[in-house]
């Protein structure tokens, strides 16, 4: 009795004691100091980018400039969720993300602020906001990509028009949730007209598409082979051939139908920061040569600015003619999302 | 004439006080835990008042919707009721029976619940997808070129019920543990069969336990999005979830999300139902012998046959899988001690905030479950049926309630780590308040009521009768807690410090945009690793306690 009496009081400490050091813990967030400079300061980035890819370059960014980086990593559309709900409370200085819809949606809920001109004219005007709310720092290019022992390259079609033929019924995947995809069907409609854009999403659809969660399920599928083609992002074989050489999966740009470039990573800087001069130095330098290099031959994503060389095996950006559509115009992503929805595929 | 003491005693107004009035320092902590529960309940009304109603009318009148609705129903259902097949004879091979490697068969059967649902269906379809998997590979030698389609209802069903089928197995398991032995001796003496016996003593004094897991179940499969979202099944889910990741439209996602709670709120209608008023208290003197286990003789090679066999699938199957992609790394060069090493702070997290959660979600289920026990009243049993609401919604949707109410109101606690503590505490705790009403409900009323007369205040009751008796539902409890904390992810990623790793946003972050399969390997078999010591731990506490027992002797001391 008297030793069980012991243990729980020792329990009972242990609980105690764990519960006040957890509350005392410092946390390792921001801590507003300089004003004036940027030494010193403290940047507090949530990224919609994975670690792997983007990380390099925050501590880059920290040795050189002496600004701490403190990176929350999650899901895209999960963060811009966070950023509204928190309000004029967040701590959230960046917000760096997958697709320029969640940019977009941050511009519309004016939780973001305007750009100086010098980064923004670093950038084509194709890739970042018309009232200079958002910058995009890389490009995905959308491209087929196909098992290699299922078909042959030059079984591989042309066009998005030829993989709604009956004899790919069952044969192709997508990713319809994924930003990219709604970007490209935007372009489509854009470019081509609500009609064509309507007859290609219901003829797809009707030809029993291999439905994935997101780009990476649906490439590692390829791999297993069930599926022959998929509709994807030109940066994710290069990833799965680097953890498998082997990897059975080869791409394909289609020609003449729709630009390739469609979709971009970028930066939005957060309203209520108050740390906009180091946020400025941030852009400037993902918009520098050595990140854009960086990108570029380590991540195969395509530079924005002028005069680096692009990904090695991919087409170069001269040969890529996306249509002149504001990537965040909401508007259009909404209507993507009406025509997706009236078909069935959302 | 007799003297009937129950009566004389019911007379005295020391019960009539007792069940009017519990313990204040109870009340306190339920109340804690209530206003934590109102958190995510209060955000989704708050934002759902932001939808038009037109829209919304539209969005859940359409013919897909609706469909949608009905899918994640039956789904829920039939993974239930697999689940349910699955885990009570498991259960009761496990604790009555002398099947052969009973302590072994405890543990791997517990460990399921750790394997998080993002690895499991990607395993189960790099093991059993249609083309280019593990069987389909095996068979192409006999010309098998295409498996049939897992994608859909099968998969959801299988994937999902392979992982979740533990949590009936725990609440079974510590009902048969707690249960007095005295009424199944009864019924063999009158000449029942055991397999009479089964069906006519134990299988009804098992209900609130079966009812309990099986809530737990219906309730997980129903918020999961993972699985369905892998195996090409559209539930309702993932339709509040297209509200996030599409129209980013976090109103619409609230008023949707009020209707998953009306579900889940009829499903805890059900499960009220499902528990008789039958008291599972033995009226007599409680016998706490061991109870003689049950040979198998014949049948043992069946029973293992059982057990291999869920094992197999539930457990061999992903554990096969993460070394696969471990040993594909391994081969390219990747150097695994370099990648545990990255991992370690990882993993260090993971204890730590998953043992925390655990301890405290369990101390504060213990007045939810005390209360509604005891206690019954409407208060108490709204109390109780209100924990299950984090439970029963999307991780996500919890998140961003807490990233509202912390980032508004506690900014100074918001993004720290007892933050995120709370989070698990309003997504668990309803695992724990299960299990501890299942075991507190075989505990006799009257042994708390001896200690009361003898002079004990509340409190040394609580401590020196009830506490040591409930210690299997608390066991169990404590353990889903931390099986389940551990894997967690949407409030992980959104709650915890910067900087704070855990091994469920490692394997996260090595598959969500990048593809290091390897690395999220590495991290998945380190979070089995460290689940199946937790487990090895909480379960040798549960040895040590059966051969302590409490009696009534003690209470004298």
């Amino acid at each position: 009795m008297k030793r069980r009496k012991v243990i729980s009081l020792i329990g009972l400490a242990i609980a105690t004691s764990a519960i006040s050091i957890a509350c005392g813990q410092q946390q390792t967030t921001i801590d507003p100091t300089a004003t004036n400079g940027t030494t010193g300061a403290t940047l507090v980035v949530y990224s919609g980018r994975a670690e792997d890819l983007i990380g390099p370059m925050f501590q880059r960014f920290q040795a050189e400039t002496g600004i701490q980086v403190n990176v929350r990593y999650g899901d895209t559309a999960e963060l811009a969720a966070t950023i509204l709900e928190e309000g004029q409370n967040s701590p959230a200085d960046i917000y760096f993300a997958q697709d320029a819809g969640a940019l977009g949606a941050l511009q519309r809920e004016g939780r973001t602020r305007p750009i100086p001109e010098t980064l923004l004219n670093q950038v084509d005007p194709r890739f970042r906001s018309r009232e200079g709310q958002w910058i995009g720092i890389t490009g995905r290019a959308r491209v087929f990509n196909y098992n290699t022992d299922l078909l042959s390259s030059d079984q591989v079609p042309n066009s998005i028009w030829e993989i709604t033929q009956p004899e790919w019924s069952g044969r192709i995947g997508w990713a319809p949730t994924n930003g990219s995809f709604q970007s490209f069907v935007t372009a489509l409609r854009k470019h081509e007209g609500e009609e064509r854009a309507r007859e290609w999403v219901e003829a797809m659809q009707a030809n029993n598409p291999q439905v994935y969660r997101n780009n990476t399920t649906l490439v590692e599928a390829l791999g297993r082979g069930e599926v022959d083609l998929g509709l994807t992002n030109n940066y994710y074989l290069f990833r799965f051939k680097a953890e498998d050489p082997n990897f059975p999966v080869s791409y394909h740009y289609p020609t003449g139908d729709v630009g390739s470039m469609i979709n971009i990573a970028g930066v939005a800087i957060i309203d209520s920061t108050d740390q906009p001069e180091a946020a400025y130095a941030f852009i400037e330098f993902m918009l520098s040569p050595e990140a854009q290099q960086h990108f570029a031959q380590g991540n195969s994503e395509y530079p924005l600015i002028d005069g680096i060389q692009p990904p090695d095996g991919q087409i170069p950006i001269a040969q890529i003619n996306p249509p002149d559509i504001d990537l965040s115009d909401l508007e259009d992503l909404e209507g993507t999302l009406e025509l997706l929805r009236s078909a069935g595929v959302l | 004439m007799t003297i009937n003491l129950k009566q004389t005693l019911s007379s005295t107004s020391y019960l009539s006080t007792r069940r009017s009035h519990p313990p204040i320092f109870l009340v306190i902590m339920a109340a804690i835990v209530a206003l934590g529960m109102a958190l995510p309940l209060v955000y989704l009304v708050i934002r759902a008042m932001g939808i038009g109603l037109a829209p919304f009318i539209a969005l859940i009148s359409r013919p897909r919707t609706i469909q949608v609705f009905f899918n994640s129903i039956g789904m829920a259902f039939f993974v239930t009721l697999l689940s349910a097949l699955i885990a009570i004879p498991l259960a009761f091979l496990i604790v009555r029976t002398n099947l052969p490697g009973r302590r072994f068969w405890s543990v791997v059967t517990t460990l399921p619940l750790a394997i998080p649902t993002y690895v499991g269906s990607f395993a189960l379809l790099a093991f059993a997808g249609p083309r280019g998997s593990m069987i389909q590979i095996l068979l192409e030698p006999f010309g098998v070129q295409r498996l049939p389609s897992i994608y859909g209802w099968a998969g959801v069903i299988i994937a999902t019920t392979l992982f979740s089928y533990p949590y009936i197995l725990l609440t079974v398991r510590s009902s048969l543990q707690g249960m007095d032995p005295a009424m199944e001796e009864v019924s063999r003496v009158l000449g029942y069969t055991p397999y009479q016996t089964f069906w006519r003593v134990t299988l009804p004094q098992l209900r609130p336990a079966i009812a309990a897991g099986s809530l737990l179940v219906s309730l997980y499969a129903l918020q999961d999005f993972g699985t369905p979202a892998l195996m090409r099944f559209e539930s309702f889910t993932y339709v509040i979830f297209l509200q996030y990741r599409t129209s980013f439209d976090r109103s619409m996602a609230a008023a949707l999300s009020l209707v998953l709670i009306a579900l889940v709120g009829l499903i805890l209608l059900l499960e009220y139902r499902a528990r008789s008023r039958a008291a599972y208290y033995s009226r007599g003197s409680a016998s706490q012998h061991q109870q003689p286990l049950i040979p198998l003789g014949r049948w043992t090679w069946l029973a293992l046959g059982f057990c291999i066999l869920i094992t197999l699938f539930s457990l061999v199957m992903p554990l096969g899988v993460l070394f696969f992609w471990l040993g594909r790394g391994l081969r390219v060069g990747q150097n695994p001690i370099e990648l545990i090493t990255m991992m370690l702070p990882a993993a260090y997290n993971s204890i730590y905030s998953s043992g925390l959660a655990a301890i405290i979600s369990t101390l504060f289920a213990l007045p939810i479950a005390i209360l509604a026990v005891r206690f019954p009243s409407r208060l108490t049993a709204t109390l109780e049926r209100t924990s299950y609401i984090g439970f029963g919604m999307p991780g996500i949707v919890v998140s961003l309630s807490l990233v509202f109410f912390g980032a508004n109101y506690v900014p100074w606690l918001y993004q720290q780590l007892p933050m995120l503590i709370f989070a698990y505490l309003v997504l668990f705790i309803p695992q724990a308040v299960g299990t501890l009403r299942g075991s507190l409900l075989q505990v006799s009323p009257s042994l708390e009521e001896s200690a009361r007369i003898l002079g004990r205040t509340p409190w040394q009751t609580l401590r020196q009768v009830t506490l040591p008796l409930v210690r299997p539902g608390v066991i169990s409890g404590a353990m889903l807690i931390f099986l389940t904390s551990i894997k967690e992810l949407p409030a992980t990623l959104l709650l915890s410090p910067i900087g704070f790793r855990t091994l469920a946003t490692q394997i996260w972050q090595a598959t969500a945009e990048s593809v290091a399969f390897t690395q999220a390997s590495v991290a998945a078999l380190m979070m089995l690793f460290v689940s199946t010591l937790a487990t090895l731990i909480i379960l040798s506490q549960e040895r040590r306690i059966k051969n302590a027992q409490p009696s009534l002797t003690q209470l004298e001391d």
